[in-house]
């Protein structure tokens, strides 16, 4: 195990100060900023981003939208519509500025929260239902938007993301690979020896990180001694840490990881450090093991909130654009619920189609004798 | 010379390297396949002809390698990954079970997964623990993979072919024991179906099961029981995920008595699922139970013991002789 002396030092000299900052240089702050809590715009030395207000209203539009989409799938799931949820709420600078980052040639390999960067990639929200309502594992078509399906278990599409960017290099295209993963799925082999595997191959990747300090009741302490963007160097690429609230911070900094893969330097790790305003999904209870007061700390840095600030305060927006918004997100919700208590459950011969694409003589049987089964059943009802 | 002689080495090495050839979207992965050309040599010269690029030598992490593959796969590509040795594929298994296998019904269809994992498998070389296992009953219990293992040069080169063509995972178990052993290879031969069983010997007392290393036993043990009047049928079932039913089926209808025969623990193994169906589908026509020889419910014991832990002839003839009785 690699730990920072340095870091596991300092403690015990009673020197925390300095302890905030330790990678970035002293004239670097630690984290990548670009828009403070109160709406205010700020310079970072290497993450110029030059945003046209247009270009701030979409993004705003984009994590209202998602946010009403979020707020509404959880509703439906405590009507017992869909048997689980898991909400992005807190998170969604963080997916909306790296999705937005994505240009349409890339690929993304999302976890299964990741319903901010479903809807920057151009994923219809209600397919992103289906699973969660329990009538597939996945409920849309990768390649059509060149975003994978969700990956529950935690890590395993980081690999994933790595051999796909290494075709990408194979067929000497320009585009950028990016995988999702939090902070519980740090600690996981598989996104170790994705690191492994994509600094060797040199790998048009980015790994992006969103550590919303929590994985399920486990703090990140329990996940890790060093800052999480500082395990990129010992793989041998950058890692940086971006203010995960901040969409202008999430947009730049991704945008400069993709660039960097697509112009053949590599992987890079970018740790979107944010907070995870929900219980993990709706089965969760988080009372059990954070306190309250840690929420409201997290309020006050709210990622819309911030933006609106900024919109406001740059005149940028006004109330006809923040109404006509709030009807979108009506709609939006409105075509969600509607679509959701609608949706047909599969047909029960459903459990053995694609299990192969070239057919295996085993699922053949089991369907012919599950058709027969059934078959007896309909023959009485219909008698 | 369409037909040579070849080891089972050559002809998988020969079967990769036509695959190579003929579609620039096959790679070849693993730990050493490049300059070493594999532990077993079985990848040998590939990297010089066909390039680091499509012959990868890969860090030496398996979950990496099939994690890796897979997303390759998405990509348009079809790897052909080598797992080093049997007991080496666990830390795999987490992708090979709940990634590779069922990603394409995840995605209902769209998405096809065409990865061939190689595995030299089983015992009887003499080595340290972790190279003699047999785990194919652990991959044939998932759905969404496909295993066959072949028992000869010829199936060596045309089922891998057929593996490499194929829209599925397909794990495919090679027998490291037989490795060396050669036959007829015709290349120029029209294959039959990649999971179809084969009588390779034929006989009317007693039908012996068998695939990969335990084809040669089995034929061992039917050419001695054939000097005491005993007549066996050797069936080389090749596939084991789907496992070709209606071949046993077929034979045992007219033998009346069955052995499977694997070097795997008995127990939850291949021979048990074989049994069970079987019995369901020739319970009027059979003279006695199914019986099994395998490994026993213990680790794979220390080179020493494995000639007592592993079937051979005279357990095989064991098991036809207690079937014969009945």
């Amino acid at each position: 195990m690699t730990v920072d002396s340095t870091a596991a030092r300092k403690p015990r000299s009673g020197k925390r100060a300095g302890a905030k900052k330790p990678a970035a240089g002293p004239d670097k702050p630690e984290l990548v900023q670009l828009l403070t809590p109160e709406g205010e715009r700020v310079e970072h030395p290497d993450y110029a981003i030059d945003v046209t207000p247009e270009e701030l209203r979409g993004l705003y539009r984009d994590m209202v939208l998602t946010r009403r989409f979020d707020g509404e799938a959880t509703t439906l799931q405590r009507q017992g519509e869909l048997g689980l949820w898991a909400s992005l709420l807190g998170q969604e600078a963080a997916q909306i500025g790296s999705g937005r980052a994505t240009r349409d040639d890339d690929y993304v390999f999302p976890t299964y929260r990741e319903h901010g960067v479903a809807w920057c990639r151009g994923v219809d929200p209600t397919n992103l239902l289906g699973m969660f309502r329990g009538v597939n594992h996945g409920g849309w078509d990768p390649n059509e938007n060149n975003f994978h399906l969700y990956t529950i278990v935690i890590g395993s599409q980081a690999l994933h993301a790595t051999g796909y960017a290494m075709g990408v290099a194979k067929d000497g295209a320009d585009s950028a690979v990016i995988a999702y993963f939090g902070d519980g799925a740090s600690s996981q082999g598989d996104v170790a020896e994705a690191f492994t595997f994509a600094a060797v191959y040199n790998a048009p990747v980015v790994f992006f990180c969103q550590n919303n300090q929590w994985a399920i009741s486990e703090p990140t302490e329990k996940q890790t001694r060093v800052p999480l963007y500082r395990r990129a160097e010992g793989f041998g690429f950058p890692g940086v840490r971006v203010d995960g609230n901040d969409v202008l911070a999430c947009l730049a900094v991704t945008k400069a990881a993709l660039e960097r893969a697509r112009t053949g330097q590599g992987p890079m790790l970018v740790e979107a450090f944010t907070y995870r305003m929900g219980a993990h999904t709706t089965s969760d209870d988080p009372t059990r093991y954070r306190r309250d007061e840690e929420r409201e700390l997290w309020e006050a840095k709210d990622p819309i909130l911030r933006l609106r600030r900024h919109l406001e305060r740059e005149g940028h927006a006004g109330e006809e654009f923040f109404a006509a918004l709030e009807a979108e997100s009506d709609a939006l919700a409105k075509r969600v619920r509607d679509t959701v208590r609608t949706m047909p459950d599969p047909a029960d011969t459903a459990i053995f189609e694609h299990i192969y694409a070239d057919g295996h003589a085993l699922v053949d049987e089991e369907r012919a004798q599950f058709v027969a089964y059934q078959a007896q059943f309909a023959d009485e009802e219909s008698n | 010379m369409a037909t040579e002689k070849l080891s089972i080495v050559k002809a998988i090495n020969a079967s990769l390297r036509t695959a190579l050839e003929s579609d620039p979207k096959v790679l070849v992965m693993g730990e050493d396949v490049g300059k070493l050309g594999g532990v077993f040599r079985v990848t040998d010269g590939l990297q010089k002809d066909f390039g680091e690029d499509r012959v990868i030598d890969t860090p030496l992490a398996e979950s990496g390698i099939v994690g890796t593959a897979i997303g390759l796969a998405l990509r348009g590509y079809r790897p052909v990954v080598e797992i080093q040795f049997d007991g080496f594929v666990f830390p795999a298994y987490d992708q090979i079970v709940t990634q590779l296998a069922k990603m394409h019904a995840r995605a209902l269809g769209k998405i096809k997964l065409p990865v061939v994992i190689r595995i030299p498998y089983g015992g009887a070389i003499g080595a340290v623990e972790h190279h003699s296992e047999s785990p194919e009953a652990l991959f044939a219990h998932v759905a969404g993979l496909k295993i066959v293992t072949p028992s000869n040069a010829s199936d060596a080169y045309w089922m891998l072919q057929q593996a490499i063509e194929c829209d599925d995972p397909v794990i495919f178990f090679e027998p490291k024991r037989r490795y060396h052993d050669r036959s007829e290879v015709d290349r120029e031969a029209v294959p039959g179906p990649l999971h179809a069983a084969r009588t390779v010997r034929a006989g009317k007392d007693l039908t012996l099961a068998a695939y990969g290393p335990m084809v040669k036993t089995c034929l061992e043990a039917a050419a001695a029981a054939a000097e005491e009047g005993k007549s066996l049928e050797v069936l080389d079932l090749r596939s084991v995920s789907p496992v070709d039913f209606d071949a046993i089926q077929a034979s045992v209808e007219r033998t009346r008595r069955l052995v499977v025969v694997h070097e795997a623990p008995v127990f939850f193994g291949s021979g048990a699922e074989i049994a069970a169906r079987i019995t369901e589908r020739c319970f009027y026509h059979l003279e006695a139970p199914v019986l099994r020889v395998g490994g026993y419910h213990a680790p794979y014991p220390p080179s020493r013991l494995e000639d007592e832990y592993l079937p051979g002839l005279d357990r095989v003839l064991d098991a036809v002789d207690r079937a014969l009785a009945y």
